[in-house]
């Protein structure tokens, strides 16, 4: 964001609107937008909607969005890095969530991370080298009953152990 | 809508149902084990045996029992089918007609289900979360018709005080008393808010009645509505529950299409909207003046109180904010009455707390249990103690903001004073029980490390004590602490507690103190000896060469 905000403001908007009136994704984002009356106070919502859109929230997107509700940029900019349902960087091709709430905690959730640490050279909240998996933790994902809960691209698993959960990552990564 | 329609819904539903029911648990947890393939292949099954007319299969919120999901229960048959797959579905078609299924079954009478007492989640595994005619037929919608007919808001404020229901957020400030307030509040535009940003990790509760009984929330929340005088609600949600909003949006339309949402319901001048706002994972959210900081579209950081959001709070209007299993207790308050509630519970806890059983226990799910029931009752008796014949070590409520309860504690009556006492909270009713395979240094570590990423920033004793905290509990844990550092991180705690600016400050210590209360001897053990001996001040004794 430092070097970005360094070039002319004005001169980098106009390229940013160029870029975004060839996008779709934009113009979706815009409705959606529209939807709230370009409220400030749905700046949270507009976000999901722009991550659900483009997978992450780059820095132009963030910039196209405090134009559209006439918020500075550094308003969009720290509500998007406060909450940690955010991406700032882009994500890998597939996403294992391990849930890292208490229960799942007590009954292991740790050695499924350790597990999959050592085997794919990725710490909680990275992505590996080759853009194929991020290893993401969640807070608690109210599975508490199944324990521990992993997600794999969306698709909660009950009772997940290091072994079934190196098994699915093997399966995403054999062609 | 008039009472007429409420009616004649109920009873075209009543007619409707077919002499037999398979419930098939619809939520999360089941869902996670595909109970959706599990009702499609009974709807597949039962239009095979042509017994269409005679069978429904309904697909239906929590049965409580998760750890043993899918469940799938047959009336009247009073069967209760366990772990079930979408290839047992035949076998528990045949099973109607007669015989015994190949399917595991668990009794529905053992003391896990017998034992509860069912308000909030008396709906929940029974109506069809999805259909709003289900909810009706089940009384829905009673209770808000009665209080715009027949009741005026400070009659129902009235009533709200009478029962003596307390937040189920975890403090357990009287809600009628809140209500009260914001009644009183002056300003020609109120708001009212149900938190549902269910953050503690380890609970489940509020998942579990938005996804099961979705209804009972917004009517709670109309019925608060009226009371108080606002005609604009919110419904924070947080983002890692997408079935929970899911299921509030099918509910929020239809109760919009039958006029139980919008203007004039009831035909009465009363008009209510309710709207969600969608968290974005933080924890701080659930603290009311951070939350509504997230309503707003801002970061979520909590402000200094007074003023109370009774008298300035979303947009700077009186705002009611109370949590989900507050709202969904309401309806049953008045359609039942509050005397009735007022005599369910202790003195000074009143009603049932529901509860998310999990970790290291036989039976996990949830249970709902009249207040000042003894903890040892719910986890041995409902739950079935540790698995595998362990021994129960200690059971922790209140999250990261609570404590943990010894073993030899557990006749402690389960309510708001009781626990107080023992240094832990309520909370809004996650319990993880922990076996002696739990390390409880670990444990307090655990939870000062989510305090420590979850502090918002905004003030220095939260955003710095917890990571000297966690710093010297990480020092602990690795066997590289010295009594020293035991007393500085006591020490710490303390003024963590007296001097931060909001709840999850003041509480972050509560995990670590209740640990050092009762498992003292587990952080002495890993305690290292002080080279440099003591003063007895905790000052460091100057390594002075003696000659």
């Amino acid at each position: 964001m430092n070097a970005s905000v360094a070039k002319p403001h004005k001169k980098r908007m106009q390229a940013l609107l160029d870029h975004a009136s060839g996008d779709k994704r934009f113009k979706i984002l815009e409705v959606h937008m529209k939807k709230h009356q370009f409220r400030q106070d749905a700046l949270i919502e507009v976000l999901h909607k722009a991550q659900e859109l483009f997978g992450y929230l780059e820095d132009d997107l963030l910039l196209f969005v405090s134009t559209k509700l006439k918020l500075p940029p550094s308003r969009v900019y720290g509500v998007a890095t406060f909450y940690h349902f955010f991406q700032l960087k882009p994500q890998g091709r597939h996403a294992c969530v391990v849930c890292m709430g208490t229960a799942c905690y007590v009954k292991g959730a740790d050695k499924i991370i350790d597990a999959i640490t050592q085997k794919h050279k990725v710490r909680a909240g990275e992505t590996t080298a080759d853009n194929q998996l991020s290893l993401l933790t969640a807070r608690c994902i109210g599975a508490c009953g199944i324990a521990p809960a992993v997600v794999y691209d969306g698709t909660v698993t009950p009772r997940a152990t290091p072994e079934t959960a190196l098994a699915q990552i093997n399966q995403w990564l054999t062609p | 809508m008039i009472l007429n329609d409420l009616i004649q819904i109920k009873e075209k539903e009543m007619a409707a149902r077919k002499p037999i029911v398979l419930r098939c648990c619809m939520a999360a947890g089941c869902m996670s084990s595909d109970s959706k393939g599990v009702k499609e292949q009974l709807e597949k099954a039962v239009a095979d045996a042509g017994l269409q007319n005679e069978v429904e299969v309904r697909g239906v919120g929590c049965m409580k029992l998760c750890c043993e999901g899918p469940l799938v229960a047959a009336d009247p048959q009073d069967a209760l089918y366990v772990r079930v797959t979408a290839a047992n579905a035949p076998s528990i078609i045949a099973a109607l007609e007669g015989g015994r299924a190949e399917v595991a079954q668990t009794d529905p009478n053992a003391p896990f289900f017998a034992k509860q007492f069912s308000i909030v989640l008396a709906n929940s595994g029974v109506v069809d979360p999805e259909r709003i005619e289900s909810y009706i037929a089940a009384d829905g919608y009673l209770a808000l018709h009665e209080v715009l007919n027949e009741m005026t808001p400070k009659e129902v404020v009235e009533a709200m005080v009478k029962c003596g229901l307390r937040g189920r957020g975890g403090a357990g400030f009287p809600t009628g008393l809140k209500w009260g307030t914001v009644a009183k509040s002056p300003g020609a535009k109120k708001y009212v808010i149900c938190n549902a940003d269910e953050g503690d990790p380890g609970a489940f509760m509020d998942r579990s009645v938005l996804e099961s009984d979705p209804h009972s929330v917004l009517e709670g929340m109309a019925i608060a509505a009226y009371a108080v005088g606002a005609d604009q609600g919110f419904i924070y949600v947080r983002a890692e529950y997408p079935l929970a909003i899911a299921r509030l949006q099918i509910a929020i339309k239809q109760a919009k299409q039958m006029s139980l949402l919008g203007a004039g319901i009831f035909e009465s001048p009363f008009s209510f909207n309710v709207d969600l706002r969608i968290g974005a994972g933080a924890f701080v959210c659930g603290e009311e003046t951070a939350l509504m900081s997230s309503v707003e579209g801002k970061r979520g950081t909590p402000r200094p109180r007074p003023p109370f959001p009774a008298e300035s709070g979303l947009f700077g209007c009186p705002t009611l904010l109370n949590n989900v299993e507050t709202f969904a207790n309401v309806p049953t308050i008045y359609r039942k009455g509050a005397d009735w509630f007022a005599a369910i519970g202790t003195e000074k806890s009143k009603g049932t707390k529901v509860f998310a059983l999990a970790g290291k226990i036989k039976n996990t799910g949830l249970l709902e249990v009249p207040m000042g029931t003894p903890m040892r009752k719910i986890v041995e008796e409902m739950g079935g103690g540790a698995p595998d014949g362990g021994a129960i070590k200690a059971v922790q409520t209140g999250g990261p903001s609570g404590g943990c309860i010894p073993a030899q504690h557990l006749d402690t009556p389960v309510d708001y004073e009781s626990l107080g006492k023992l240094g832990s909270i309520m909370g809004s009713g996650g319990m993880i029980v922990m076996d002696d395979s739990t390390n409880m240094v670990e444990i307090a570590r655990f939870f000062m490390e989510f305090c420590m990423d979850e502090s918002c920033g905004k003030c220095i004793p939260c955003r710095a004590g917890t990571v000297q905290m966690h710093h010297l509990l990480d020092k602990i844990a690795n066997r590289q602490a010295t009594a020293r550092d035991l007393k500085k991180l006591e020490e710490l705690c303390d003024l963590v507690r007296n001097t931060s600016l909001c709840g999850l400050g003041q509480t972050a210590p509560n995990p670590t103190l209740s640990t050092l209360r009762f498992f003292r001897n587990e952080y002495e053990a890993l305690l290292q000896p002080d080279l440099y001996g003591s003063h007895g001040n905790g000052e460091a004794k100057p390594p002075t060469a003696t000659t």
